[in-house]
């Protein structure tokens, strides 16, 4: 095949030929069968997706056209259409290998379940693949749309399938309500589209003709609206509070959604919109300050967590508003590129997780944890590399991501900056605490769950070495000039993503990379002085109260939002329900129902009776005659 | 005479009709009450009848002042076949319930 984007359309249909084959049959698969085949066809895919990278690298890029879906002659045209270039082709790759990588390690995590519930498991996690290829590939807005309801139905049936559990599936509930309000915003941002130009295309919409239609206000509305099904997808406040509580579902699903994938789905569609975006100053304003605020709430609230997936899971809320940042300063490749480095080490250490919880046997709590260094070698070291990656140590891949994200910031103003890396300094402090809280130390869990303690199954320790790799050098494709590299990403995002050129001289970008790594090694240190002779917290008091209890954030909507929701259901089920509409439904067949007992009376069979009324009728039509 | 007399006598005999039949039991005096209401317009049809063939402006046309009369003759007929099958109907009423009291003819009530 000299021309790979012929077959193109396979790479999201083999996923669901997975998702097919396993979801009718999961009676009478094995369960080698149903992980072999949910592991090879996304296998499949990455390798048809390494196969598009090369052509594009090459320089070619395609817009594929199949069919209409929607044709309303002379009105609108949206067809189902793939764009694949240097955007789709990059999110591609990590889409399909990092879910080869935690399709594998699934294999092993979930052996345990039925047979049922696993071919179950992987059609899910098929599905989802292919609504998230559906995303990225699509050539226009309405398939990413549908590509992003995709994901939030998936996540959603992942994240409760452990339905027998109503906590389990609470969560689920809610991240799906969450995303809800989000995919509204993005819905009405599409019809607003449409209405202004007409189409949806991304070609169409992004040319200058296009771009000349709308005013100024309408770009702010439609991005605004955009961003607001952003935040819902990746997690940003006000409606972050999903993601933290989706580490209901299996380990490797919040590795796969909730860290590498879905999450990021908010950052592609900003990237993948930024001539909209960049004309949009108010909404970039915006998006740099929510951007900010999240990262910072989320990194304090992960200070104080137990939970080891909840530490990770506010660690992602924190890093996704790391790239909103990025995003809101323009700085669009810097956040592709977090997204990149992100998926890896982020990954890497939900997997890792995955692995100690799989050791612990379901046990989450880091502080009934400790010591699981000396048991399982692989799983830790993979674990510190990730913690060094994503606290920004140089020469881990998060360094060069997070470095370009703070130099933007810097270039926007130094408030920003000093807000951004204070919440890196929280980030490697958090990180570490995690890790040497569970890793180092003595161990503080029952004896039974010492006893029980081993290093996990090679399908599980290799998608671990592998993403341990890949975080320590992803981050090379993006040397930034000042250290002598050419930032080979963003030449190769370059077709697509317009970047702002930063103004800093190369020595005050050195010194902010000294600045921060200096601080980020401090931060690690005084998070190891604290933490290595950790016992047991005690009843925390103030300030870390608040921030055990996620800065009461739920109570809070819980409070403003759900309850006077629940009253107002209550008022209209007891009162207007009930008592109105039943009463009145009711109330007139009561009112026959009496009237007519009481005329029964007037049919006495008394011809005389009769004759009477009949006289009074006359009588009484008489004095209307003569008198009205 | 004057009209009023006449609407006085029609309006009596009227009110004992109604009366007879409000009051009474027996069918056929029922019957009679009925009789007594419809000779009551009759009456009051041939009174009226005369009191416009004598004033002026019906005079230019003769046909018109005998109407109502020939109107009644009509009544009187149709009364006498409704007597005839009023009559039958209360026989047949002794027939079947050995009385002519209106108050057993209450089978149709419930």
């Amino acid at each position: 095949m000299n021309n790979i984007f012929q077959i193109v359309w396979l790479i999201p249909i083999l996923p669901l030929i997975g998702f097919v084959i396993n979801g009718l049959g999961r009676n009478f698969l094995s369960k080698t069968v149903t992980g072999f085949i949910g592991s090879s066809m996304v296998l499949g895919s990455f390798v048809l997706s390494l196969l598009v990278f090369v052509q594009v690298k090459g320089g070619i890029v395609a817009d594929l056209h199949y069919f209409n879906f929607i044709y309303l002659q002379d009105l609108l045209t949206i067809g189902v259409d793939f764009k694949i270039d240097q955007l789709s082709s990059l999110f591609l790759l990590i889409i399909t290998g990092v879910g080869f990588l935690i399709h594998v390690y699934s294999t092993a995590y979930m052996h345990d379940e039925e047979g049922k519930d696993f071919a179950k498991y992987f059609a899910y996690l098929n599905l989802f693949i292919f609504s998230m290829l559906l995303l990225v590939m699509g050539g226009n807005y309405l398939i990413m749309f549908i590509g992003w309801e995709g994901v939030g139905l998936c996540s959603y049936l992942l994240i409760g399938y452990w339905y027998k559990n109503s906590a389990f599936t609470d969560a689920a509930k809610k991240a799906f309500i969450m995303n809800r309000i989000g995919d509204v915003g993005f819905l009405l941002a599409l019809f607003w589209l449409i209405a202004k130009i007409g189409n949806v295309q991304y070609n169409e919409v992004f040319s200058v003709v296009s771009l000349s239609k709308l005013s100024s206000f309408d770009i702010t509305g439609i991005t605004l609206l955009m961003f607001v099904g952003a935040t819902g997808k990746s997690a940003q406040i006000p409606l972050y509070t999903w993601l933290p509580d989706a580490m209901a579902g299996p380990t490797p699903v919040s590795a796969l959604i909730h860290a590498a994938t879905m999450v990021t789905a908010g950052i592609y569609m900003i990237a993948r919109s930024n001539a909209l975006f960049s004309l949009a100053h108010q909404t970039q304003a915006i998006i740099t300050i929510v951007g900010l605020a999240t990262a910072l709430l989320a990194a304090s609230i992960a200070l104080k967590q137990n939970d080891i997936k909840k530490i990770l899971a506010y660690s992602t809320v924190s890093q996704l508003g790391f790239m909103f940042l990025a995003l809101g300063t323009g700085n669009y490749v810097a956040a592709v590129f977090h997204v990149l480095t992100h998926a890896f080490f982020k990954a890497l250490m939900f997997l890792g997780s995955g692995s100690v919880i799989h050791a612990m046997g379901g046990e989450q709590d880091i502080r009934k944890m400790g010591g699981l260094h000396k048991h399982m070698k692989i799983t830790s070291i993979t674990f510190f590399i990730g913690c060094l990656a994503i606290s920004g140590i140089p020469g881990f891949s998060g360094f060069f991501s997070k470095d370009e994200i703070l130099a933007g910031a810097f270039n926007h103003g130094v408030v920003f900056y000093s807000i951004a890396l204070f919440t890196a300094l929280l980030t490697a402090f958090y990180m570490f605490r995690l890790y040497i809280i569970t890793f180092t130390g003595k161990f503080r869990g029952s004896h039974d769950q010492e006893h029980h303690l081993h290093e996990s199954p090679s399908a599980m320790t290799l998608p671990l070495i592998v993403l341990a790799i890949l975080s320590i050098i992803g981050g090379y494709i993006g040397i930034p000039e000042v250290l002598g590299g050419h930032h080979e990403l963003a030449s190769f995002l370059s077709p697509v993503v317009r970047s702002k050129e930063l103004t800093l001289s190369h020595s005050t970008e050195l010194l902010l990379m000294g600045l921060s790594t200096l601080l980020v090694l401090i931060s690690i240190f005084f998070a190891w002085v604290t933490f290595k002779n950790y016992q047991s917290a005690g009843e925390s008091k103030g300030l870390a109260r608040i921030l055990e209890n996620k800065w009461y954030v739920d109570e809070l909507y819980e409070a403003i939002v759900t309850n006077p929701l629940k009253k107002i259901a209550f008022f209209f089920n007891n009162i207007i329900e009930k008592k109105g509409i039943d009463g009145m439904v009711n109330g007139v067949g009561k009112a026959v129902n009496y009237g007519s007992r009481q005329l029964r009376w007037i049919q006495s069979g008394q011809v005389g009776a009769y004759v009477l009324l009949m006289v009074i009728g006359m009588l009484l039509l008489f004095i209307i005659q003569l008198f009205l | 005479m004057d009209i009023q007399v006449y609407i006085a006598l029609s309006l009596t005999l009227f009110t004992i009709g109604i009366v007879g039949v409000l009051v009474r039991r027996n069918a056929i005096i029922i019957f009679m009450c009925v009789e007594l209401m419809l000779n009551a317009v009759n009456l009051l049809l041939v009174a009226f009848s005369k009191m416009h063939a004598a004033s002026s402006a019906v005079k230019a046309l003769p046909t018109y002042a005998s109407d109502a009369q020939i109107f009644v003759f009509f009544i009187m007929v149709v009364a006498a076949a409704e007597v005839s099958v009023g009559l039958a109907i209360i026989v047949m009423m002794y027939r079947n319930i050995h009385s002519v009291d209106v108050n057993f003819l209450n089978r149709l009530k419930n």
